[in-house]
Order: structure tokens, then C-alpha cells, then sequence
């Protein structure tokens, strides 16, 4: 238990170093040293040390967003089984509860935004409302092919120890299918190129930027932090199909540095799509996360067929 | 100013397609009709007696005006003066404002392809407007009702332009509240925009998006009015003006040794381009010619800017699609070309280089030299970023292409200029119909896209980046390597070094004269106009900036386009603010 909890802490502690890993990435495609490796750090550093400023238009659900989507993104975080060690909490049917608490995380920070009652954050607002509910169709999807796999509705069983090998065994080449449309979701759900734009200055064309435009000081903190959480969730469970291998010891150096390895590789591979592919017009990227659902999908069917 | 190739630099032709280009020709040529005008001819860059500019009444003005427009003439210049010639007011027929106009055509008249046209009448308070029949006056129109008080009836889009009182103390034409001060003249007693009606839609559905006039990145001031059903535009109501300076007033009223300052502070980013066609249109009012050295040292630095603004721009479209490595890349060489201007005048945007009477500094074979090898160098980068950014990454085409269309149909009857006109297949290039300078020595390709669209605009500065490398190659390895320190003595001596104590009212221009000088700045045609009084004072300075004709050909591109396209339009226009505002 104590070893699940140093994780949690070590997940939350490390996350904006990753982070920090896809902007690395960035800058050496774009032919620059890029912002220092801490700088995640400096700025939330930054952030907590000053105040906030609050609209007077605006009212406790402004404030309300950030607290309640870092909590959200937190929460998440204890559930997920993190270098293949048992998490500090799970039962049976905890992934869908795990989803709509990143939901519920969503629903604040569109919330607090509207509460602004800028036409921007409205815009913002409704592009974030509408892009996770295709990302959710595709994890229900996979959802039903973890299931049929398993037996189990809960991420202890499909990401802890040795539970990914088993999965990889079933039904490997669903498995790179999956892991595929993992990733598309990972990069609509936090906001990455080509679905947006997390580097851009301008508004009209922002959808999870723009909801934050509002918020200062901490509560800006909270939120980058919130996201910085919520990226490093999503990574580590591909990076647990993506290493499936049987651990020894949680703590023992090997093992550690592998999963390390493991999770750099995904923050590198969202890196290496964002210096490559310019960002995708706004009505063509329901097209793009709508692939990830053919492919959990076609996934689904192949494994179906073959398990029976 | 006839165009006659010396044989000496056919040979440095720059690549083109030459089939193309006879088409486009051809087409233009048999597009034009002779057409009866009273307006006579003018040259662009020569000085001509304010006489011998017909003088009509308004009636007629009026209609040859509509007529010129009609048969494919394009305005250049529509605007108000106060005349104080004795002549003016005998002549009667109400007050001392009158109008000018000149237009362009291209028909073919003397041997000359483009034709400039010029009339004057006297302006009457108020008159059946122009635009409710030709939509080119329509920006015009709104300019001289500001700055004049007189009202154009009929006029389906009668706002203000600036927010300024106008001249003559009339009451306002906008129904705004202006006041008198103590000391000064007027003010203007509402914040901005004041009484302006913005354009609405209603509807269920329809949101407005304001935006600006502050914005988030590190651009000018301006306000942008989206109408929108979800995500689609449309309309856009662009309202510009928090930048306006006064600069045609503050001409008239400086020192003759301050008017280059000045000049160059219209537009940052085209300070080469204000600068050479004040210079021209003071050497046309002085008979003064400069030598073929200095013309070309104007070419180059005209080139550089060109150079350094379309990689800044193209660096700056790829980052709005959030591709980084040609926005890094362009973003640096953009710099390396800013520097090589810093090399030979030592700023980074040409401030102090083009005085009227030639440059203020020469290039020697060192220098000459230096940017050579500097261009060299970044010739093969700047094509290669160019390659990666509009050929071979497809996600990049899929945002340019057919994003923002403007119709070439819409594009002629706004009156587009520059880039943005060749981008919707007007072939119209100052550099080739108006040749100044050096160009009558240049083969400058007719650059003409069909699309209309992003990308279009994006290729046209593209292919214009390798043809402006070819020319400053050409023109520093013209055998000429060494460009000779120009005189700048006559400059001194004349127009600057006079006794100091009446400098303020000295002028060496002509008297009663008109001159106008068209020159292709980077964003298209930009046109000084000036005329003198009896004593050769200036009595106006009119200024046109290309983006005075192009920001309604953004308002266009954004019709049913969505709104999340719009920083990407706006940048592949990349319009001045304040060389709009003035």
C-alpha cells in the first residue's frame, strides 16, 4: 500500500517533467534547444506564487473548475496500476468509474468557462463537448474487447504485472490496433496536435486553451497541473501494452527505468507527431478521432470471432 | 519609363513560365477597349502642372468615372483637397474642396500597357454616390466624408474609417459628437468606434464573436465582427482605425528635412517601399535624376523587404497550422534577410536608407561580396523550407487548399492588389506596369494563380521569395559589382543643410504641381500623391497603402469559411493596420 501510494506521488511529481519531454522533442524537429527540461516546474512554481483575478461577471463555478478538474485528473491517477504495480485503489468495474471522473473533470472546466460568458470560451466549450464523446465510443469499445479478453471490468486486470502479456498473448494483433487508437485518444483528450493546438497564441482556434483563458495564478496552476496529470494517465496505460513484460520487484532499478523507458516513448511519439503533422481543420477532426473507433472496432470483431 | 531591355541583363532572365504568361496577356489584351474619357493621361513618377489636369464639373467627373471603372479601369487614388489657388475660387461653383481621382487601366495606349488617368472637379456638399454603382469608391468614398464632411448619398456602407473630425468643421457625416476645444481644434467626445452600426444577422442560431481591438499575440490593434452560425462565418466586419496618426496632416504641417522621417514611419514593415515612392514623387517635383547606382541599390533594398516579410509570413501560415519546423526555420531566415539590409544601412528595415535625391549609402565590392554569399547560402534553405512546407507535407495542403476562396470575379470588383490579387489570377504587378527604378531592367515573371484560396496566396509568396533572390543575385553580380558611393551632396546641400533659421518654411518642390508615384511595395501597390500650392509647399500628401484595397478581400475570404480558419486567412493577407490607418 505504501509502495502504491510513493507511485501516485512519483506519477504526480514526475508528470510535468514529461511533458517538458514533448516540447524537448518539438524543439530539436524544429531545429532549436527549446525551454529548459525543469521548465513545467518553474512555471507552476510561478503560477502557485501569485494571485488570482477573478472576472466580476463570473461566479463560485469559476473557481470551482480548476479545483474540482485537478481532483479529477488526481483521483484517476490512484486507480491506474502505474509500472505494472497494484494501484492504491480498484474494484471491479472502476475503469468506467475512472472515465467518468475525467468527465466529470471536463464538465467543470466547460462549465467554468461558460460561466465567463466570453464568446470564446463558448466556442472553446462546445469544440470540447463534442470531440470526447466520439474519444468515449471508442473506449467503451475497447472496454468490450478488454472484457471479452478478461473477464473484468477493472484496469487492475488488464495493466498490473504481467495481466498486459496476457492480453498481448489473446490477442496480439487486435492488441496494436488498441494501442493505436489509445493513442488518438490520448491526443484528442489532452488537446494535442493535430487535434489542437496547445502552443497557439490565437483563440478562434483553440478548443482546450481557450476554456483557461480566464484563470490566473493557482487556479491556473491547478489546471496545468490537472493536464499534466491527465497526459501522464493516458500515456501510462499505453505504455504498460506497449512493454508488456513481467516485472520483477516493483522498486528494483531494472524495472523501474524500463517503465520509464516506456512512458519517455509515448511522450515522444506525441513529440514526434506534432512536429510533423500540421494540425487538421476543425471539421476534419471528428474524421481522425472517428478512426480510432474503427479500429477498437475492427479490433473488437477480429478477437470476437477468433476467441469464441 | 518604357520598359526596353538592355541587352546585358536578358541573359539573367529569371525562370518562368513563358507560355503562361502570353496567355494572361493575350486575355488582358483582348479584355481592354479604347475608351473615350475625359480624363487625361498621366505618367506615373513625372510632375505635370496642376493646369494641365482636366478640371470638370461634377456631373461629368462623375460619370466618366463610372464609366472608366466599368470598362476594367481600377481606382487608385479618390480623394478630397482644399484648393487656395485664386483661380479655385473665382472659378465659383461652391466651396475650395475638390476631388481628384486617377485610375489604371490596361489598355493599351502609346506603346504603354497601363495607362494612369487623372480629373479634378469641385467637391459639391453632397453628392449621389459612387459606390451604390461601382463598389472600388466604396472605401474611398467613406475616407473623403470623414475627412471633408461631404456626404455621399446613397451609400450602402457609410461608416467611419478613422474617428476623426472632419476638416472643414462641418457637422460630422456619421452623426457623431465632436467638441470644441480650448486649444485645440476638435475632438471627438466618444470612445471608439462611436456611433458605428456594425453590420448584424439575426437569427436563432447566429452569435456574434468580437474580437479585439487588443489582441493575445503581439500584432496591431483592430476590431473583428464575426457573424456565425456555429462555426461558419458569415460575414466578418473588419473596423479598423485605432491606429490612425494624422501622418497626411502631420506631412503638410513638419519641416521639409523631417517628410523622409515620417515617411518611413507609415509602415514599419514597408518602410522601403514609403520611402522610395516619396523620394520619387520629390525628384519628379525637383527634376532631379538620380544615378542608375542608386537605383539599384533602392531595387535591393525593395527586394530584401519583399524577401524578408514573405518568409516571415510563410514561417508565421505554418505556425498557424501549428506545423513548427518551417515556422522556426522561416522565423530565423527572416532575420538573415532584416540583416542584410542592417548591412548596408544599418537597420535592420531600411530606416535611413532612401532619401529623395538617391541612398544614403552605397554598396562596395566587400559588402557586395558579403550578401552575396549570405544569399547564396540561404537560397538553397529558403527552398527547401518552401518544398517542405507547401509540397510535401499533406497535411499542410490540406489546410491551404481551398480555404478562404475569393472568386476572381469578387477579387476584380474589390479591387485587389498585390499578392492577394495575383492569388485570385490579377496578374496586376506594379513592378511590371508601372516599371520604377531598376525594374524597367528586370524581367519580373507575371505571377497569377487561379485558386483564390490559402494556398494560393501561400504559393504566390513562395514563388515571389525565389524570384527576388534571383534578382538581388542578378543585380549585385551585374558586372556593376561596384555600386559608387552616391552623391550625396546635392541632397545635403539642397534640401537639408539650408540656412537653419528658415528651414521650417523651405521647400525646393515645384509649385502648382501634381505628381503621383505607384511602386509595388511587398503587399502590392502603394501610391504617394502629391500636390503643391503656389508657393511649392505640399498642400496634399495623399498616402494608399495596398492593405487600403485588400482588407475587404479578407472580409470576403472569411464568407462561409470556418471560424477557425480565420488566423489563417488573416496571416496569408498579413494587412497593415497602421499603413490603413494612417
Amino acid at each position: 500500500m505504501i509502495e502504491s501510494l510513493l507511485l501516485w506521488v512519483i506519477g504526480i511529481i514526475t508528470a510535468p517533467f514529461f511533458s517538458a519531454v514533448i516540447l524537448k522533442v518539438k524543439a530539436f524537429f524544429g531545429g532549436k534547444k527549446g525551454p529548459p527540461i525543469f521548465i513545467n516546474y518553474y512555471t507552476l512554481m510561478k503560477l502557485l506564487q501569485k494571485g488570482s483575478v477573478y472576472s466580476t461577471s463570473t461566479t463560485f463555478i469559476f473557481k470551482l473548475g480548476p479545483v474540482i478538474s485537478l481532483g479529477a485528473a488526481l483521483t484517476a491517477l490512484m486507480f491506474l496500476p502505474i509500472f505494472g504495480h497494484r494501484p492504491i485503489f480498484s474494484f471491479e468495474g472502476d475503469i468506467i468509474f475512472v472515465l467518468y471522473l475525467l468527465g466529470l473533470g471536463r464538465f467543470f472546466t466547460i462549465a467554468a468557462a461558460m460561466d465567463t460568458a466570453s464568446p470564446f470560451e463558448g466556442m472553446g466549450a462546445a469544440r470540447e463537448a463534442f470531440f470526447p464523446i466520439i474519444c468515449e465510443a471508442t473506449m467503451f469499445m475497447i472496454l468490450i474487447l478488454f472484457y471479452k479478453l478478461t473477464g473484468h471490468l477493472s484496469l487492475v486486470n488488464y495493466f498490473e504485472g504481467s495481466h498486459p502479456v496476457y492480453l498481448w498473448d489473446m490477442a496480439g494483433t487486435s492488441m496494436v490496433f488498441i494501442v493505436i487508437a489509445l493513442f488518438i485518444v490520448l491526443l484528442t483528450e489532452n488537446s494535442r496536435v493535430p487535434v489542437d493546438d496547445p502552443a497557439t497564441h490565437l483563440e478562434l482556434t483553440m478548443i482546450h486553451e481557450v476554456m483557461v483563458l480566464d484563470h490566473s495564478g493557482p487556479d491556473l496552476a491547478f489546471i496545468e497541473l490537472g493536464s499534466f496529470t491527465k497526459l501522464f494517465f493516458y500515456s501510462t496505460m499505453i505504455s504498460s501494452l506497449i512493454l508488456p513484460f513481467q516485472r520483477e520487484g516493483i522498486f528494483s532499478p531494472y524495472s523501474l527505468l524500463l517503465g520509464f523507458l516506456a512512458i519517455i516513448v509515448v511522450y515522444g511519439c506525441v513529440g514526434i507527431m506534432e512536429s510533423i503533422v500540421a494540425r487538421y481543420k476543425m471539421d476534419k477532426v471528428q474524421k481522425f478521432i472517428l478512426t480510432s473507433f474503427a479500429l477498437a472496432f475492427f479490433a473488437t470483431v477480429i478477437t470476437m470471432e477468433f476467441i469464441k | 519609363m518604357t520598359s526596353s531591355q538592355s541587352s546585358s541583363i536578358e541573359t539573367h532572365k529569371i525562370p518562368m513560365q513563358t507560355e503562361n504568361r502570353k496567355n494572361i496577356e493575350q486575355t488582358e489584351h483582348s479584355e481592354t477597349r479604347l475608351i473615350q474619357t475625359q480624363f487625361s493621361e498621366v505618367t506615373n513618377g513625372v510632375a505635370i502642372s496642376r493646369r494641365d489636369l482636366p478640371h470638370l464639373t461634377f456631373d461629368d467627373f462623375r460619370e466618366n468615372a463610372l464609366k472608366l471603372v466599368r470598362n476594367n479601369a481600377k481606382v487608385v487614388h479618390f480623394f478630397g483637397y482644399e484648393d487656395d489657388s485664386k483661380e479655385s475660387s473665382q472659378n465659383g461653383n461652391g466651396g475650395k474642396i475638390k476631388l481628384l481621382a486617377l485610375f489604371r487601366t490596361n489598355r493599351v495606349y502609346r506603346d504603354r500597357r497601363y495607362t494612369l488617368f487623372a480629373a479634378t472637379c469641385n467637391a459639391p456638399d453632397a453628392y449621389p454616390s459612387l459606390t451604390s454603382e461601382c463598389e472600388p469608391f466604396h472605401l474611398f468614398e467613406r475616407e473623403i466624408a470623414e475627412q471633408f464632411g461631404i456626404v455621399p448619398d446613397g451609400h450602402p456602407w457609410l461608416k467611419m474609417v478613422r474617428y476623426h473630425p472632419n476638416s472643414q468643421g462641418k457637422p460630422d457625416a456619421f452623426g457623431n459628437d465632436y467638441s470644441k476645444d480650448n486649444d485645440r481644434n476638435y475632438y471627438y467626445t466618444q470612445d471608439i468606434p462611436g456611433n458605428y452600426p456594425y453590420y448584424s444577422v439575426e437569427g436563432k442560431e447566429i452569435h456574434d464573436v468580437a474580437v479585439g481591438p487588443v489582441h493575445a499575440g503581439v500584432i496591431e490593434p483592430g476590431h473583428f465582427r464575426f457573424n456565425c452560425i456555429g462555426e461558419r462565418v458569415l460575414h466578418l466586419e473588419i473596423q479598423l482605425g485605432y491606429q490612425h496618426r494624422g501622418i497626411e496632416n502631420l506631412i503638410i504641417n513638419a519641416p521639409f528635412k523631417r517628410l523622409p522621417v515620417i515617411v518611413e514611419g507609415i509602415a514599419g514593415d514597408t518602410t522601403v517601399a514609403n520611402a522610395v515612392s516619396f523620394a520619387q514623387a520629390v525628384e519628379a517635383l525637383t527634376k532631379i535624376n538620380i544615378s542608375d547606382d542608386a537605383k539599384k541599390i533602392r531595387t535591393i533594398a525593395l527586394e530584401l523587404e519583399r524577401l524578408a516579410n514573405h518568409v516571415g509570413d510563410l514561417g508565421a501560415l505554418s505556425g498557424d497550422v501549428a506545423f513548427l519546423p518551417p515556422a522556426n526555420y522561416c522565423g530565423r531566415m527572416r532575420g538573415d534577410f532584416l540583416n542584410m539590409t542592417l548591412l548596408i544601412c544599418g537597420n535592420r528595415f531600411g530606416k535611413g536608407l532612401v532619401r529623395p535625391g538617391g541612398v544614403r549609402f552605397a554598396i562596395d565590392s566587400a559588402l557586395c561580396d558579403e550578401i552575396m554569399r549570405r544569399i547564396t547560402e540561404l537560397e538553397i534553405q529558403v527552398a527547401n523550407v518552401i518544398d517542405l512546407l507547401l509540397i510535401t507535407t499533406p497535411s499542410v495542403r490540406d489546410r491551404f487548399e481551398d480555404c478562404g476562396t475569393v472568386s476572381r470575379s469578387d477579387a476584380h470588383e474589390l479591387g485587389l492588389v498585390g499578392t492577394a490579387g495575383r492569388a485570385c489570377g490579377l496578374s496586376y504587378d506594379a513592378r511590371r506596369a508601372f516599371p520604377t527604378e531598376y525594374y524597367p531592367n528586370i524581367d519580373i515573371p507575371e505571377n497569377a494563380k487561379s485558386r483564390g484560396d490559402v494556398y494560393a496566396r501561400a504559393k504566390i509568396r513562395a514563388e515571389e521569395v525565389m524570384q527576388s533572390i534571383a534578382i538581388v543575385k542578378m543585380l549585385l553580380s551585374d558586372s556593376l559589382i561596384e555600386i559608387a558611393p552616391v552623391e550625396l551632396s546635392f541632397i545635403e546641400t539642397n534640401f537639408y543643410e539650408k540656412d537653419s533659421k528658415d528651414y521650417a518654411d523651405f521647400t525646393p518642390l515645384a509649385p502648382d504641381s501634381f505628381v503621383v508615384t505607384i511602386n509595388e511595395a511587398w503587399r502590392g501597390e502603394l501610391s504617394h500623391c502629391i500636390l503643391t500650392d503656389q508657393t511649392g509647399k505640399i498642400l496634399r500628401y495623399k498616402i494608399k497603402d495596398p492593405s487600403f484595397h485588400n482588407w475587404s478581400g479578407l472580409a470576403m475570404s472569411l464568407r462561409d469559411t470556418g471560424i477557425s480558419d480565420f488566423p489563417l486567412n488573416n496571416k496569408s493577407y498579413n494587412l497593415s493596420y497602421c499603413g490603413f490607418d494612417l
